[in-house]
């Protein structure tokens, strides 16, 4: 195969930017045994490879996982209740919506996050206020892509349903449902994507929990490969979370 | 004209307060009812709830102390100097991503699934590089903002409409005429949304690093204030951060709007 041919191919590029990646790695390990970047602060990347089996199997990453995981699923389901419900309210009371969407829109670009303290006092240093944390944090894309994908029911649907005579909730489940469902995907999913982001961060702040907390306790314990093994680790978690997410949405959405 | 065939409506006489603003007043009314009733009743702590009026007192005092706004200046240094930072590099990485097809299928997926990890764990990492000091708040808020406003710029180029840029091949301007001259002023609206994105979760990023590790910055008043179990202060702070947080955000966006406006 030629070099332009291979130029030509889709996976190339990914394949050089894969490699460019792998290459940067082993500069920074050469530039920490030269000398250059001081050992004390950049690990070697070949020791935090290493620390990896160590980490995994010594800190309870499973278990870690785990409960991020149930955390992340009660935090999930609660806005996808909570928020799925105030969004079709919002959608059934036009004024509601009109009094109140600018309210939550703001809600969505406040830091809703530096709330933590506050959600300390009231649930304790527990499970519950991570959960919560979560479903706070989520809550609002979760409501707005609802009323989003109501609201743009395509007008003959809904005439369609009229005409059969179908009583509101009927057109409610047969019809605004179904149409909206794509719409309400997106925002679960991004509600979802928010929640996990404040869980393992909040886990982290608070040090308690899972995978958040596992970075904390080996930074305290100045154990550096250990920690950016666990960094790199929740960055891949997140990293297979999104992508799963998005396939599962890709598979959820009607052709059109 | 086109108006000319219309029927005119007489004007419908609009009741002095519409209906919106009523049911906005009322549901904000019942909110501060219902949650005076339960500081009142004491089923909460009652310092878990505070009374409206201490919540509100302790609003005013934050805002006569000086000391507020020494933190205050600290945080907004802090997030300014992070979203220069990485609102500079946010963009040229966005440019040079967004310009070429190769370089972005190789790299730009990095970037968009590095983008929603929580940028907090890095923490203890910038820590080490930069110290306990601002500079680590700084690099949190760097972080932070980089990966929108990259996103936002890449995807902004695409969307640049081929004539500009050949109009600007045409006079043969340079790269340095061309992203001032072309690519900057077609992509104000992007820009600014990846601003405004990066700009949230800079302020995120940062004020949650002050309330991990650091000993000034309306972050560690905020962790301070619940060391302290002074309810009253953390609510007053929560709100005043609030507020400025969503200020500056519809401020950004109708910066934004305006843009919008402009160009049609």
């Amino acid at each position: 195969m030629t070099a332009g041919a291979l130029a030509r191919r889709r996976s190339f590029p990914v394949l050089l930017g894969l490699v460019m990646v792998v290459a940067a790695i082993a500069l920074v390990e050469v530039l920490i045994r030269v000398g250059l970047i001081n050992r004390f602060i950049v690990p070697l990347p070949s020791q935090i490879g290493a620390s990896f089996e160590r980490v995994i199997v010594e800190e309870g990453i499973p278990e870690r996982f785990w409960l991020t995981l149930r955390e992340a699923f009660w935090a999930t389901l609660l806005l996808s209740v909570f928020g799925v419900g105030i969004g079709v309210l919002l959608h059934r009371f036009r004024i509601l919506r009109l009094a109140t969407e600018t309210w939550v829109a703001a809600f969505a670009s406040a830091p809703t996050v530096l709330m933590y303290p506050l959600f300390l006092v009231i649930f304790g240093r527990s499970a519950n206020t991570i959960i919560m944390m979560g479903f706070v944090a989520g809550l609002a894309p979760v409501i707005l892509k609802t009323v989003e994908g109501l609201a743009s029911t395509r007008r003959v649907l809904i005439d369609v349903g009229r005409s059969f005579k179908l009583t509101p909730s009927q057109l409610y489940w047969k019809i605004y449902f179904p149409a909206a469902l794509p719409s309400i995907f997106v925002g679960i999913k991004l509600g979802m994507i928010f929640a996990l982001i404040n869980i393992v961060g909040v886990e982290f702040l608070i040090n308690f929990g899972g995978l958040g907390q596992l970075i904390n306790e080996l930074a305290e314990r100045y154990d550096l490969p250990g920690t950016y093994a666990a960094i790199c680790f929740v960055i891949l978690v997140s990293v297979l979370f999104f992508i799963i997410t998005e396939r599962l949405e890709r598979w959820l959405r009607p052709v059109n | 004209m086109a108006e000319t065939g219309q029927l005119t409506h007489p004007a419908l006489a609009m009741p002095a307060v519409s209906r919106v603003t009523v049911l906005r007043v009322a549901i904000l009314a019942t909110i501060l009812v219902v949650w005076e009733a339960v500081a009142a009743s004491g089923l909460l702590f009652r310092d878990v709830v505070p009374s409206l009026w201490v919540i509100g007192r302790a609003v005013a005092n934050l805002l006569v102390e000086n000391d507020f706004y020494w933190h205050l200046g600290v945080t907004a240094g802090e997030i300014g100097i992070g979203l220069v930072i990485g609102g500079t590099a946010g963009l040229v990485v966005g440019i040079v991503l967004g310009g070429s097809r190769f370089l972005s299928r190789a790299f730009e997926h990095y970037l968009y699934y590095l983008g929603p990890t929580p940028k907090i764990i890095f923490f203890p990492v910038m820590i080490m590089w930069f110290g306990v000091g601002p500079g680590s708040k700084v690099a949190m808020g760097t972080i932070s903002c980089f990966f929108p406003i990259a996103l936002s710029v890449a995807a902004g180029m695409r969307q640049i409409d081929d004539v500009l840029i050949r109009v600007g091949r045409s006079f043969r301007a340079n790269t340095w005429q061309m992203v001032t001259k072309i690519y900057l002023p077609a992509m104000r609206a992007p820009i600014v949304n990846g601003v405004r994105l990066g700009l949230g979760v800079a302020i995120i990023g940062t004020l949650l690093a002050e309330t991990k590790l650091s000993n000034r910055g309306v972050g560690f008043l905020i962790i301070n204030s619940y060391s302290t179990f002074n309810m009253p202060r953390m609510y007053s702070l929560l709100i005043v951060v609030f507020v400025l947080s969503i200020g500056v955000n519809t401020l950004v966006s109708r910066l934004g709007n305006l843009d919008a406006v402009k160009t049609r």
